[in-house]
C-alpha cells in the first residue's frame, strides 16, 4: 500500500467494511435483524449503564483483570539456544484464568447484555473447541435464557469434556453431521437456525467474524485484553511491549490484544495461524494459504478452490480449525500493520509441553501455536525487548487430544 | 420481449422449478421439467456451505460434488439447455463466493455467454450490491432479488432498486424445503409487494404439492418448487427424469388451471 491511514483504529466504515473486507453478506431474511443489532449496539455504546454492567460482570463474574505474568523460566529456557544478547522477556496475558478458562467469556458477556436489551429470549451459538460454547452456555445459565449450541460431530468427539460442561450448564448441544463436521459446518447450522427463528433468537457469534456488526462488537468486547495489558505493562515496566503475539482461528483473542495498540508504531504484532500438517498439506492458515472470498457473512481470506468452493481446514486445535479469518485481520495483513505467521500441529504440541514443564501452566492448544511462534522470534530479539503473548485458554480440555497425539493411554 | 416477460405474460401463473446442477443427469432433468410444463428454470449452483438451504438441497449439493461438478460444467449445462430450449428463461441460483471468485464481470459475461437470463444470489443483499449487481446489469443479465417476511416497508424500495426478471418472495423466514407459509400470509404479502413493483412476483419455499401450488397461483404470478423436485432426483437416480416430468405436469396443471378455477 502506498498510503497508510492516520489511524488503524477507525475501522470498519459505516457499511462494516475493513478496506475491501468485512461487510454484510447474509440472506435478506437476516438483514433487518443485523441492522437492528447494529442500532442496538450503537445505543449500548453511548449508554453508560451498559458499560457499567459489562465492567461489573467482567470484574466480579469473569474475574478480570486477568494477570500479566512474566514467564521467567520460559524466557531463560529459550535464551539457552539464542545467539548472544538475544532472547526477549516473555510475558503472558493470562486470559486462561478467566471464568470458564478462556477469553471467550468476555465477548459472551457483552453479547448477552445486547440480547437482553433487544428483548431476545433464546440464544444460539456455534462452537469449535467448545470454549465459546461453554462460555455461551455459562452466560445463558447466569441470565436464565435457553441455549442451543451447534457443534461439529467430529469436534464433539475430540472435545468431550466441553460437551459435558455445556450440558451441565443447561445447554442443548446439537451435533452437526454435514461437511467435515467441524466449526464451519456448525456455523452453517447455527445460521440456518437463526434464519428460521429471527423473531426471538439472538446468535452469539464466538469470533471476530461474520456479518457486520459482529466483527466490530466482538473486537470491542475483547479489547479489554489489550487495554488491560497496556495499563499493566506500563505500571510494571513503564514501557509498551515490543511485540504482541496471539494465535488466530477467527482471530478474536488476537484482535482483542492488538487493537488498543494499533496506533503505537513501536509495537509490532504477530498473529499465528494453524499450519496443521504443514502449509503444503492440510492446514487452517487462511492468510498464508487462502484468497479473498465471501463466507459466513463477510469477505475475508478463505481456504478455497478455484471455483470458490470452501476447503476443509485442519488443525489439531479444534478452536483454530476454520477455513476463514476475521475480516479485520485480513485488512491488517494487507496494509502490513500486523505480521502473520503459522505453527504446525507438531510445533504446537512441542510448545504445549514446553510450557507445562517450564512454567507449570497447561495451555490450550490454541495459544500453544502462539508459544511455538515465540520460540522462534525471541531468538532474533534483544534481551531487553518485551514480548506479550495472549495465553487465551487453558489446556484441561485438550489433554485427551494431546495424549493421543503423544501416543499415551490415559 | 425478454424471456422473463414472455413467461409471465401468459394468462396463468408461471411454474418456476429449481434443481441442483450436476445432481444426476441434469440435461435430461431440465428437459423433463420443460416437457412437464415448467415456465421458468432455476439451476442451482452447488456450494460447500449452503447456509440458506435445508436437508434436501444440502444433500443434492453433496451428490453434485461427489460427481465432480465444476463451475465450467454448470455453465456448459446452461449453454446446452439454451441450445435446446430457445424460449424458456434460465436462472442461476446460488451463493456469492462461487459467483464472484473469478470476479463479478467474469461471472456476468459467462452467464450472458451461456444463455442465462437471470441470477439469484442468496447472500448478497442490496447493501452489498456492488459485489455483483453492476456487473450483471452491464452484461444485461437480470438480477432477481429476494423479499422475505422480514423485509419491511422501509427496505422494500431498496430491494427493488436494480431488481429484474421477477421478484422472488421467500414466503417463510427459514431455510429451503421445510415449512410452508399460511395462505393468508402469502396473500397479504403479495398484495403488499404488488403495490410497490411492476415485476412479476413468484412465491417459494416449502411448496411441495400441486394443491399448495394452486393456492399460491391464485394470488401470485409464479410459484417456485425446488426441494420436492430435488428429492425426486435423489429418490430415482437415473430414472429421475420420468418422475420429474410427471410431477412437473401435475404441478403445471394445478398452477395453470388455478386462475380459471378462481374466476
Amino acid at each position: 500500500m502506498s498510503t497508510q491511514p492516520n489511524s488503524f483504529r477507525t475501522q470498519p466504515d459505516e457499511r462494516g467494511h475493513f478496506g475491501i473486507f468485512g461487510g454484510r453478506f447474509v440472506a435478506e431474511t437476516l438483514m433487518p435483524l443485523i441492522l437492528d443489532l447494529e442500532r442496538e449496539y450503537r445505543a449500548a455504546q453511548s449508554d453508560p449503564a451498559f458499560a457499567a454492567e459489562f465492567d461489573d460482570l467482567l470484574t466480579h463474574y469473569v474475574g478480570r483483570p486477568s494477570p500479566l505474568y512474566y514467564a521467567e523460566r520460559l524466557t531463560e529456557e529459550l535464551r539457552k539456544d539464542a545467539p548472544a544478547g538475544k532472547g526477549a522477556q516473555i510475558w503472558f496475558k493470562r486470559d486462561e484464568l478467566n471464568h470458564t478458562g478462556a477469553h471467550k467469556i468476555n465477548n459472551c458477556i457483552g453479547q448477552i447484555l445486547l440480547a437482553r436489551r433487544m428483548g431476545k429470549t433464546r440464544i444460539i451459538a456455534e462452537t469449535g473447541a467448545g470454549q465459546h460454547g461453554v462460555a455461551t452456555a455459562t452466560v445463558c445459565a447466569r441470565f436464565g435464557l435457553p441455549c442451543v449450541i451447534y457443534m461439529g460431530a467430529r469436534d464433539m468427539e475430540r472435545q468431550q469434556p466441553n460437551v459435558f460442561r455445556m450440558k451441565l450448564l443447561g445447554a442443548e448441544v446439537i451435533g452437526v453431521e454435514s461437511g467435515a463436521r467441524t466449526l464451519k459446518d456448525a456455523m452453517n447450522e447455527a445460521l440456518r437456525d437463526w434464519v428460521a427463528n429471527v423473531h426471538d433468537t439472538f446468535y452469539i457469534i464466538g469470533t471476530a467474524a461474520g456479518p457486520h456488526p459482529y466483527p466490530e462488537l466482538v473486537r470491542d468486547f475483547q479489547s479489554v485484553i489489550g487495554k488491560e495489558t497496556r495499563a499493566q505493562l506500563l505500571e510494571r515496566t513503564g514501557r509498551l511491549p515490543d511485540l504482541l503475539v496471539a494465535a488466530i482461528g477467527g482471530g478474536s483473542n488476537a484482535i482483542g490484544l492488538f487493537h488498543p495498540f494499533l496506533d503505537d508504531p513501536s509495537v509490532r504484532m504477530l498473529g499465528v495461524e494453524a499450519a496443521g500438517h504443514g502449509l503444503d498439506k492440510e492446514h487452517a492458515a487462511s492468510l498464508a494459504g487462502g484468497a479473498p472470498g465471501i463466507l459466513h457473512g463477510n469477505r475475508t481470506y478463505l481456504l478455497q478452490g478455484e471455483d470458490g468452493q470452501i476447503d476443509e481446514a485442519h488443525s489439531i486445535s479444534a478452536g483454530l480449525d476454520y477455513p476463514g479469518i476475521g475480516p479485520e485481520h485480513a485488512w491488517l495483513r494487507d496494509i502490513g500493520r500486523v505480521e502473520y505467521t503459522s505453527a504446525t500441529d507438531t510445533e504446537a504440541l512441542d510448545a504445549f509441553q514446553l510450557l507445562c514443564r517450564t512454567e507449570g501452566i497447561i495451555p490450550a492448544l490454541e495459544p500453544s501455536h502462539a508459544i511455538a511462534a515465540v520460540t522462534k522470534v525471541t531468538r532474533e530479539m534483544d534481551r531487553d525487548a518485551i514480548i506479550v503473548v495472549n495465553l487465551c485458554g487453558r489446556g484441561d480440555k485438550d489433554i485427551f487430544t494431546v495424549a493421543e497425539a503423544l501416543g499415551t493411554q490415559i | 420481449m425478454t424471456r422473463f416477460a414472455n413467461a409471465f405474460a401468459k394468462p396463468h401463473a408461471a411454474l418456476v422449478t429449481f434443481v441442483t446442477a450436476g445432481d444426476g443427469d441434469t440435461a435430461a432433468v431440465l428437459d423433463a421439467l420443460v416437457a412437464g410444463g415448467a415456465d421458468v428454470i432455476e439451476l442451482g449452483m452447488p456450494f460447500t456451505d449452503p447456509m440458506a438451504d435445508g436437508p434436501a438441497i444440502q444433500a443434492a449439493n453433496l451428490r453434485s460434488f461427489a460427481a465432480g461438478t465444476t463451475t465450467a460444467d454448470i455453465l456448459a449445462i446452461a449453454k446446452g439447455f439454451r441450445a435446446r430450449h430457445a424460449d424458456i428463461p434460465l436462472v442461476l441460483m446460488g451463493y456469492a463466493n462461487p459467483m464472484t471468485v473469478r470476479g463479478a464481470d467474469w461471472f456476468a459475461a459467462a452467464c450472458k455467454d451461456s444463455g442465462v437470463d437471470g441470477v439469484i444470489c442468496v447472500d448478497i443483499p442490496f447493501e452489498e450490491d456492488d459485489s455483483l449487481g453492476p456487473a450483471l446489469r452491464a452484461a444485461g443479465v437480470d438480477q432477481i432479488r429476494l423479499a422475505t417476511p422480514t423485509t419491511d416497508a422501509a427496505r422494500l424500495p431498496a430491494v427493488l432498486d436494480g431488481a429484474g426478471g421477477f421478484l422472488y418472495y421467500v414466503s417463510v423466514a427459514g431455510i429451503t424445503g421445510l415449512q410452508q407459509a399460511a395462505q393468508a400470509s402469502i396473500e397479504e404479502a403479495v398484495t403488499h409487494l404488488r403495490a410497490q413493483t411492476d415485476l412479476p412476483i413468484a412465491v417459494g419455499f416449502g411448496v411441495r404439492t400441486p394443491e399448495q401450488a394452486a393456492n399460491i397461483a391464485r394470488v401470485a404470478d409464479g410459484v417456485v418448487v425446488g426441494s420436492a423436485l430435488v428429492e425426486l432426483v435423489a429418490q430415482h437416480g437415473a430414472d429421475a427424469p420420468r418422475h420429474i416430468e410427471s410431477f412437473t405436469r401435475s404441478l403445471a396443471a394445478a398452477i395453470h388451471g388455478a386462475k380459471e378455477i378462481a374466476a
